[in-house]
């Protein structure tokens, strides 16, 4: 009984809506990256790494010029260049894609944890630098249960959503997204038409990387206003498997990325709660079920949704 | 060059070009302001003399630290034992073309199920605890591991993201364990001591250092793996699977079940580490026990190329690097600088074609190498 008044407690907590758009952003910023590059072809497991180093070098972006929005623009820098590392590694000197992106996770986490200390001056996190604030919606009333829900979100999350319905009409309705799509169902076909399949698929990841990076930014710079070291915890791997469970479609993308928020909200949310006074020591018990959501999802969605034919493999031009 | 030598060789070009980009990352954080002398021009050499120094000084801890003397190669070789292990479960992975990342996970989750086990024998013989405990770790990475090759098998999920869920479900259960219900004393999260028929004999011990037979049970599991890989039909299967799946399903190898089995073995070898880790060294569960030794694996059987002997040799590099990189941390260089080596190896010997067109090999397509090219 108890669990059941505290899941109530917790689904009419307007904190608890606010809690999922909050977790799902990172997750989406993530999952429209990997779309942008399986789309094309190449598979980009590296989303980890570059949030992760999105995240440190927003910080940087922010202690450094006290203004947060250049610490975004520094992510997305950083996360295109891991990004083209990767890009160049899969697309000109035909790498597998898997290990290549594994290395540059470790890159992000060695370089990341490596740099902490010489710029900081401590090891594991940082201080607490300017974030971006919120966009308040103060028409809706201060006390009110919908301002409490998104009347205090970041802009992160309404440029999440946005690039949502941008990558729907890029992907779907330009010639660029037409193109994007042969390529990576088909590249020898695309080529025979006269696509220029390498310069397609760099842009694919180069956009993962930038998309990568913002999320990344949105960890640091826009929530917490801190670095920690492997501050990321898995969430590449989770927007994943939001792209897999929502069929690498930018609108499947999001509701998957919702889902994935609803359960680190009701996750966190019930750990908190005060009906069930639930002891620190059961807390890691909480924290491994968006992980065994993810697993099931990867295991039970994969065979059902279908990826981009060609998605991790190389292409090489013949003749 | 032949291509035998050339499986040798694109590795250590990858450890010598990693090596020297991290060389130039240490000269670029080397805090050491050169005296000033007024001149621009001669500051500029000064600053370039002490920041070599520096970085001079850096690598000599490093060496030191890692062979420098008796004590170094001891603790090199104690830190060898675990990451052998790992090694081969991913190289092992590798040849049957499956991405184990997710030897980490294994690894502690044998490592905390024979750590139970062990810590719940007392008074039994040291020939049947030992066996015991062994069977025990292995069985559970094994088990752990096979749950990402059951589901590759069954419906296709791509091993790399079930491992790495798998890794942090099994951080989370042993942090768990070890903070509550398995927990004892204060400070680090920890299990209580093992029983004394389960700890491992000691083999060699420089006052309160020592090191176990654990590395003997390595060395022996890494020759065991030469002769099934080489020398047994089982061992061709795996390859032939690793090789081309879609030729072997032809040739009349079950897929599939040769799927799930690799991940145990691989998954039991990655156990055996964590196991032989809580036996030989720590005498108990430790929350950090793992810290990324199973993650060592990765670059140890890329280094080593798959093959058991090259994976003895790439571990004592890793370890070394490992060990030597404390001694690098005294003199302000981040230990972190190993994983940035490590993951330019990676990269390097996944990219391996960057160092063929490096090295002017690269005239003709030569797509194929040992790794897996499926990907989901």
């Amino acid at each position: 009984m108890d669990w059941l008044r505290a899941l109530l407690d917790t689904i009419t907590n307007p904190v608890f809506y606010r809690l999922t758009l909050s977790s799902a952003t990172p997750l989406l910023f993530a999952a429209l990256g990997g779309l942008f590059s399986e789309k094309t072809g190449v598979t980009n497991i590296a989303l980890e790494g570059i949030m992760l180093l999105g995240a440190f070098f927003g910080i940087l972006g922010s202690a450094f010029t006290g203004n947060p929005w250049i610490g975004v623009l520094l992510a997305m820098v950083a996360g295109l260049g891991l990004a083209s590392l990767h890009a160049w590694a899969s697309i000109r000197f035909c790498a597998d894609q898997i290990v290549s992106a594994t290395a540059l996770i470790l890159l992000a986490q060695g370089l990341t944890g490596f740099l902490l200390e010489p710029i900081f001056g401590q090891p594991g996190s940082t201080h607490i630098f300017n974030r971006v604030p919120e966009v308040r919606l103060t028409f809706l009333g201060k006390d009110t249960f919908l301002y409490k829900m998104i009347g205090t979100l970041s802009p992160f999350v309404y440029i999440a959503f946005a690039l949502v319905i941008v990558t729907w009409i890029l992907i779907n309705k330009t010639r660029l997204g037409l193109r994007m799509r042969a390529v990576g169902e088909n590249p020898e076909a695309a080529d025979t038409l006269g696509i220029n399949v390498f310069k397609i698929r760099y842009f694919g990841v180069m956009m993962s990387g930038i998309l990568a990076g913002l999320g990344g930014a949105f960890l640091s710079v826009g929530e917490l206003g801190q670095f920690s070291e492997n501050m990321t915890g898995g969430k590449g791997f989770i927007a994943l498997a939001a792209l897999i469970l929502g069929n690498w479609s930018p609108v499947g993308a999001m509701w998957a990325s919702l889902l994935f928020g609803v359960a680190q909200a009701l996750n966190e949310q019930l750990q908190s709660n005060p009906i069930l006074s639930i002891p620190s020591t059961t807390k890691p018990l909480f924290n491994l079920l968006p992980f065994v959501i993810t697993l099931i999802v990867v295991g039970g969605f994969v065979g059902r949704t279908r990826s981009p034919a060609a998605s991790g493999t190389p292409y090489e031009k013949r003749g | 060059m032949s291509k035998g030598w050339q499986r040798i060789f694109i590795p250590l070009m990858a450890v010598v070009i990693a090596l020297a980009i991290a060389s130039v990352i240490i000269l670029f954080i080397a805090e050491v302001p050169g005296p000033s002398t007024g001149n621009l021009w001669n500051d500029f050499w000064n600053q370039i003399g002490v920041r070599f120094s520096f970085l001079g000084r850096a690598f000599q801890a490093m060496f030191e630290g890692a062979f420098g003397s008796q004590f170094a190669w001891m603790n090199t070789v104690i830190r060898m034992t675990p990451l052998i292990l790992t090694g081969l479960a991913v190289g092992f992975g590798f040849r049957a073309g499956v991405f184990n990342i997710g030897a980490e996970g294994q690894m502690a989750m044998g490592a905390l199920m024979a750590t139970i086990v062990a810590v719940n024998i007392p008074g039994l013989p040291m020939f049947v605890a030992i066996p015991v405990c062994m069977l025990t770790g292995m069985l559970a990475g094994g088990v752990w591991a096979g749950i990402a090759g059951f589901l590759k098998a069954k419906t296709g999920a791509h091993e790399v993201i079930s491992t790495i869920m798998l890794n942090w479900i099994a951080s989370n259960i042993t942090n768990w364990a070890v903070t509550a219900p398995f927990a004892t004393g204060s400070g680090t999260p920890k299990s209580p001591e093992i029983a004394v028929g389960a700890k491992l004999p000691i083999l060699f011990s420089i006052e309160a250092t020592f090191l176990s037979y654990g590395i003997i049970v390595a060395v022996l599991v890494a020759f065991v793996m030469y002769i099934i890989l080489y020398k047994t039909s089982m061992g061709y299967e795996v390859k032939a699977v690793g090789f081309n799946p879609y030729a072997a399903e032809y040739g009349g190898i079950q897929v599939s079940k040769n799927l799930i089995m690799t991940m145990a073995i691989s998954g039991a070898l990655a156990g055996l580490a964590g196991t032989l880790e809580s036996m030989g060294l720590y005498y108990r569960f430790y929350g950090t026990l793992t810290s990324g030794k199973g993650f060592d694996g990765i670059s140890i059987a890329l280094i080593g190329q798959n093959h058991p002997l090259g994976i003895i040799f790439a571990s004592m590099l890793i370890s070394g690097l490992r060990t030597g990189s404390n001694q690098m941390q005294f003199i302000g260089v981040p230990k972190h600088i190993v994983t940035i080596i490590q993951s330019i190896i990676i990269f390097l010997v996944a990219a391996e074609r960057m160092v063929r067109t490096i090295m002017g090999w690269d005239r003709k397509k030569k797509v194929k190498d040992g790794l897996a090219k499926s990907a989901s």
